[in-house]
């Protein structure tokens, strides 16, 4: 099928050891996010304590790693609620809702492979080459904006069904963030595709394999906004009015109980994995890195992918223990007034100078005029948040008097 | 292959778009929705419109279909409607003459078209033609038809600036927006159909 696009394994005959070797894939995939969420859970846990002078889990397990495996079976034999006044069936559809997009991200994220001398991450398993990767669709990065779209379905349905007006507010206002967060995030994506001139996961990093990863070659900005709008993407701290404990009770997960929370639960930190896994894609070069010791090339491409990730996995505990909620006026000013705006503007500047590049012209012209454009626009947009504030609040005061 | 693909999508967008017909309650209407624009999305994939269907699931099963569904909690109206009323006389059985003469008029392309109904397949030929398809695309949308879509974008753009201009308040207090009103006493029906008041 065209969906499973340019791996080398589909090219051929498709015979058993094919098959054998995508289920192998899928496989991994499958248990490799499963196992890498226990550790997730338990390594948050673990940091924050760390971070609050605390112990954090120390019982189950050495170091409590087994704190998360105890945890999930706690919630697997505990009673299955479902609240009288909610929409049985919607209730029931909602955690796979928001599970299966989580899980479909990985499927087309490299972890390994062999990016050297224009090589494309090929590798040669029982005889076949192939991607060590499960899909890589043409589209690509579109598949994770599609499936991330998708996942919002999830936590709206689950606030709706459950028939109670916490998880309704919940679910108003995570639908909300993560659809306006949404643009910004697609936006940064943008201008990678820019940059790579592709769609595809694998193309995207086969394009950074000489160090110039597109961290750098974008320019720093879509990198930020992405890494921004991904953690409200995620819900994360400090964007994580979803469940804003004071306000909602628990946000629109409040009427799930036992194996169906698990599965929100067990969504949410897959979610952080895949968000970080795509992000060191699409601008830390995926699996990219010095091979240090020639006698087992293969085994580096995974461990500075893993390496990679666990920084970005760091930073998002990090972001947790430090920073306070924001308000949600500040959410939406922020993803709606600077974030879209802002990568907009970006976006645009990196096209002019592709085609200043394929022209010929002088690249700090184009540079020049594209900054003083995007300046020009900033302060015409700021002078109308400006007047708009003060006409809100002179009605205000008028009113008032 | 590629017929049980095309059977089995076929059925989920039937079964999708009768439920939509069907269903009593608003969001589980909006629901069936999705699963038709699913199935298409599939179909776009079994043509090689690989790019086609991606902005199919982000654009109306991610963008559209959300906001259906939060405008139906939004205004409350997620409960099954009473159908026992008609709200504009006559609006029945004419609703039955324009369907079946639309249908009517489409099947008669279908069966009687020399070329096919669709015409011949060079238009999807040419976007899935070499390279990838997103490239084409552009490349269709950008160089041939430019006109077309900054006209399409200028009346978005319209669209936009004349909902903003309907949404302003010049005059009178400043006020919350009635979301908190009208979320604190819906909830949806106890059961999925039927509760007809």
């Amino acid at each position: 099928m065209m969906i499973l696009g340019t791996d080398p394994l589909l090219s051929g005959n498709v015979d058993l050891t094919v098959v054998l070797i995508v289920l192998m894939k899928v496989g991994i995939a499958f248990v490799f996010l499963l196992v890498a969420v226990m550790l997730m859970i338990w390594f948050e846990r673990k940091l924050i304590s760390d971070m609050q002078n605390r112990i954090g889990p120390s019982v189950a397990g050495p170091w409590g790693i087994l704190q998360t495996l105890a945890d999930g079976i706690k919630l697997f034999f505990k009673e299955d609620l479902i609240p009288e006044r909610s929409d049985r069936f919607v209730f029931k559809l909602a955690p796979y809702l928001s599970l299966i997009p989580a899980f479909l991200v990985f499927a087309i994220v490299p972890i390994g492979g062999d990016f050297r001398n224009n090589n494309g991450g090929i590798v040669t398993w029982f005889g076949h080459e192939t991607l060590v990767q499960v899909a890589d669709p043409p589209i690509g990065v579109l598949f994770f904006l599609a499936t991330s779209s998708i996942a919002v379905y999830g936590v709206m349905l689950a606030g709706w069904s459950s028939g109670s007006k916490y998880p309704l507010l919940g679910a108003v206002r995570s639908s909300a963030q993560m659809i306006s967060y949404e643009a910004a995030l697609g936006l940064s994506i943008a201008t990678v595709f820019l940059m790579s001139g592709t769609l595809s996961t694998n193309g995207i990093v086969s394009g950074q394999s000489t160090w110039n990863w597109n961290l750098v070659t974008t320019g720093v900005v879509p990198f930020i906004i992405f890494v921004i709008a991904g953690t409200a993407e995620l819900n994360r701290p400090p964007f994580d009015l979803v469940e804003a404990e004071q306000e909602l009770v628990g946000g629109f997960h409040t009427e799930y109980s036992a194996l169906r929370f698990a599965l929100f639960f067990l969504a949410e930190f897959m979610n952080v994995i895949t968000m970080s896994a795509i992000a060191v894609t699409l601008f830390l070069g995926g699996p990219n890195g010095p091979i240090l010791i020639e006698a087992i090339p293969w085994i580096w491409p995974p461990i500075w992918f893993f390496l990679k990730v666990g920084i970005f996995l760091f930073v998002f505990v990090w972001l947790r223990a430090t920073l306070p909620r924001l308000r949600y006026d500040q959410l939406m000013d922020l993803g709606w007034k600077i974030l879209i705006p802002a990568s907009l503007g970006w976006f645009l500047l990196i096209a002019a100078l592709n085609i200043a590049n394929d022209q010929g012209w002088q690249s700090w012209i184009v540079i020049l005029i594209g900054l003083t454009v995007i300046s020009v626009g900033a302060l015409a947009l700021m002078a109308a948040i400006r007047k708009a504030k003060m006409q809100r609040a002179s009605q205000a005061f008028e009113e008032a008097n | 292959m590629e017929l049980a693909v095309f059977i089995i999508c076929s059925a989920i967008v039937l079964s999708g778009a009768l439920g939509v017909l069907i269903a009593n309650n608003p969001v589980h209407a909006a629901l069936f929705l999705v699963e038709t624009l699913f199935g298409i999305a599939v179909l776009f994939i079994l043509l090689d419109a690989t790019f086609l269907a991606a902005v199919q699931v982000v654009v109306y099963a991610g963008a559209i279909v959300i906001l259906f569904l939060f405008v139906i909690m939004l205004l409350g109206v997620d409960r099954a409607d009473d159908l026992g009323i008609e709200p504009i006389s006559g609006q029945r059985p004419l609703t039955i003459v324009i369907g079946s003469s639309i249908l009517g008029l489409m099947l008669t392309t279908l069966l009687i078209s020399v070329s096919g109904p669709t015409g011949t397949s060079t238009s999807v030929s040419e976007v899935s033609l070499g390279g990838t398809n997103t490239k084409n695309l552009g490349g269709t949308l950008f160089h041939d038809h430019l006109f077309a879509v900054e006209l399409t974008a200028l009346l978005l753009t319209v669209a936009i600036v004349g909902a903003v201009a309907l949404a302003r308040r010049l005059k009178g207090p400043l006020q919350p927006l009635p979301i908190l009103e009208t979320t604190n006493d819906e909830r949806p029906s106890p059961e999925d159909n039927g509760d007809v008041e």
